[in-house]
């Protein structure tokens, strides 16, 4: 027979006691472990609430760009830059700048290093008669974009009318009875029909466009132009952008002024900009509600768990206080026989420390498992979480080496009565 | 040779009612074959006689020698190994330990003291005090005769040189107590010496040799 015979079998006969010892350990055990996994499962739902916001308003932002992109292209052009001495009035009233300008100054913008403007389209606009349909018409010229060479590459907003060819608004398709493919001369030369646009209810529905080229042949203005609309001027940051743009463009082409146009666009653009404002404070008031809800936690958890540990501790103590007196005279006896009082220490100890062990063991599980179900409950919404995902195979280290120590000095004193105690007044009393 | 000696041997307690002498000046002397029985009223002193000889009760004045050394001029350890080599013990409440089996209960000295052939010693023993089939028994599935026959098995394990009985048959009928007495004569003829305490008059047939204690004194 060895000694832990002995130990085995005292355990075995006084095993509801053994049992409120390990339960114990496992409600301390547990109330550390679950106060963990609470603040786990906190943060794992506070980073999933986190990034569904992000994407949700990175999503929402990809949405609004697009839609600014399309306002912009349908609201015309943000930006008008016109000869200097274009009269504003004469501009509104015509409805068709009336001034010229070089052609090349388009050049000149787009390699000038401007970066608050991705496009420009430069055209040649006049108010003509129409002889061979009798009609009095808008004729646009028009070359396709100018891409401006220090930005990134974008799709055209608009594309260029291929030479040759008339693009027609609609109440001129519609009144002359034209399609696309139609043949139909224009100041003496032939076009074949390239589009019919659908009605606009402005002066495009008047307006034909043809490639500049061939609009500065037949109108005699070789190699000019009286507008360069500039594309997507807003990028970023909306306020003071347009003064900035004006004074930019200004400054590489001193001959031209800078009209707004699309004031709509800037709208929209603004309010994107603040919904973009709105949904990154929106996740940021959502991440300090989640900071400030784990700090509660936090604070809870660090006044209780250290209460239910101290608790479990002092129970933990009284239990070994009731086994020592209930074992005062079998260690009288055991001290009598022989037994020293190592092996006396040995028996004690070594029962905390199984105890400790057991109750780690199964504590760490069950807060696992109390701590998951109750984040769960709070959490709304999360889904399931593996078990898996909320084990720290170092807490369970750290749990297997604290717990056994922790139950063994909750047991040291009645321990050291134990030995410390007369077995001569032990077996007198009886 | 003397197994055991007391040399003037006071021992006292504070009670609630002021000091009380459970030993008093005693002095007596146990040779190797001796079987002394120590009779003598509740209270007179005879427990505390046997404890201080068995070295768990440090006497205030006198001396205690067990095999020509005293116990008490030993530290702890060295005292506690010294009881498990050279006495048994024997109680009128058997003591035994309540979640061990007889035979466990016979085995426990040796882990006090371990020796080769324990195991063969202890079923020789189960044997001898006719426990066989209640060898994988506890205490509590005993009757009073077969547990004080386990508690002397058990004492007698380690083979010790003097057994120290406090009323071992107190618990039991005559026929338990002569068969007790019986194993405790036969130790003694063995070689072995008993000091035995006790209130009943039937142990002075077995005795060698009987003391009267009063009030903390022994009377020839």
């Amino acid at each position: 027979m060895k000694i832990w015979h002995i130990l085995v079998k005292e355990i075995l006969h006084r095993w509801r006691s053994f049992a409120l010892g390990i339960f114990a350990v496992i409600v301390a055990v547990g109330s550390l472990t679950g106060a963990l996994t609470l603040l786990k499962v906190h943060d794992l739902h506070t980073q999933k609430i986190l990034t569904e916001k992000e994407e949700e308003t990175e999503k929402k932002m990809a949405i609004l760009k697009d839609e600014m992109r399309k306002a912009t292209l349908k609201l015309k052009f943000n930006l008008l830059i016109l000869p200097k001495q274009q009269s504003i009035r004469d501009l509104h009233i015509k409805g068709y700048p009336s001034e010229y300008m070089p052609e090349e100054y388009v050049t000149r913008l787009a390699n000038s290093g401007i970066i608050t403007v991705r496009h420009f389209l430069p055209s040649l606009q006049q108010r003509i008669k129409w002889p061979e349909k009798n009609r009095t018409i808008t004729l646009v010229g028009a070359r396709g974009e100018v891409p401006n060479l220090y930005k990134d590459p974008r799709k055209p907003l608009v594309q260029p009318v291929p030479q040759g060819t008339i693009v027609l608004g609609y109440g001129l398709h519609y009144s002359l009875g034209l399609q696309v493919g139609d043949k139909v001369k224009l100041l003496g030369r032939e076009f074949t029909v390239h589009k019919c646009y659908e009605e606009r209810g402005s002066k495009d529905d008047f307006t034909a466009w043809i490639h500049l080229r061939q609009a500065q042949e037949l109108l005699d203005k070789e190699g000019l132009i009286n507008a360069i609309l500039a594309l997507e001027c807003i990028c970023q940051g909306v306020e003071g952008l347009l003064e900035k743009i004006r004074t930019e463009i200004e400054q590489i082409l001193p001959g031209t002024q800078v009209i707004e146009k699309g004031t709509k666009a800037l709208a929209r653009a603004e309010a994107r900009v603040k919904v973009g404002q709105e949904a990154k404070a929106a996740v940021e008031r959502e991440r300090r509600h989640r900071t400030q809800m784990r700090s509660e936690r936090e604070f809870f958890a660090a006044v209780l768990v250290p209460l239910v540990m101290v608790a479990c501790a002092v129970w933990v103590g009284l239990l070994a206080f009731n086994n020592v007196r209930d074992r005062k005279t079998e260690i009288g006896i055991q001290r009598a026989i022989g037994f020293r009082a190592r092996q006396i220490m040995f028996l004690f100890l070594t029962k905390f420390l199984v105890m400790g062990l057991l109750g780690g063991a199964l504590g760490i599980f069950v807060g696992l498992g109390f701590g998951r179900w109750l984040g769960l409950t709070l959490e709304e919404d999360i889904g399931g979480i593996a078990a898996g995902e909320l084990f720290n195979p170092g807490l369970l280290f750290l749990v297997l080496i604290i717990a056994p120590v922790l139950t063994v000095i909750s047991g040291w004193i009645p321990t050291m009565i134990a030995i410390r105690q007369d077995p001569a007044e032990a077996l007198r009393e009886e | 040779m003397r197994m055991l000696e007391f040399k003037k041997v006071t021992k006292s307690f504070d009670g609630p009612e002021g000091k009380v002498t459970a030993l008093d000046g005693v002095s007596l002397s146990v040779r190797p074959g001796e079987f002394l029985a120590v009779r003598g009223p509740s209270g007179c002193g005879k427990t505390t006689l046997l404890l201080t000889a068995g070295g768990l009760l440090r006497p205030n004045a006198g001396q205690v020698n067990l095999d020509g050394n005293d116990p008490y001029a030993l530290g702890p350890e060295t005292r506690s190994k010294m009881r498990a080599r050279m006495i048994g013990f024997v109680f009128q409440q058997f003591h035994l330990i309540p979640y061990l089996t007889v035979r466990q209960n016979i085995l426990a000295p040796s882990l006090a003291l371990p020796a080769k052939g324990a195991g063969q010693r202890a079923q020789e023993l189960v044997s001898h005090f006719g426990l066989d089939d209640r060898a994988g028994h506890v205490p509590s599935q005993l009757s009073t005769g077969q547990r004080q026959r386990t508690a002397l098995a058990r004492a007698l394990l380690n083979k010790p040189k003097i057994i120290l009985a406090d009323e071992p048959t107190g618990n039991l009928d005559e026929g338990n107590a002569d068969i007790v007495f019986g194993y405790l004569s036969q130790y003694v003829a063995e070689g072995g010496c008993v000091l035995l305490v006790t209130h009943d008059v039937r142990t002075a047939a077995h005795a060698t040799r009987t003391l009267q204690m009063v009030d903390g004194r022994l009377i020839e």
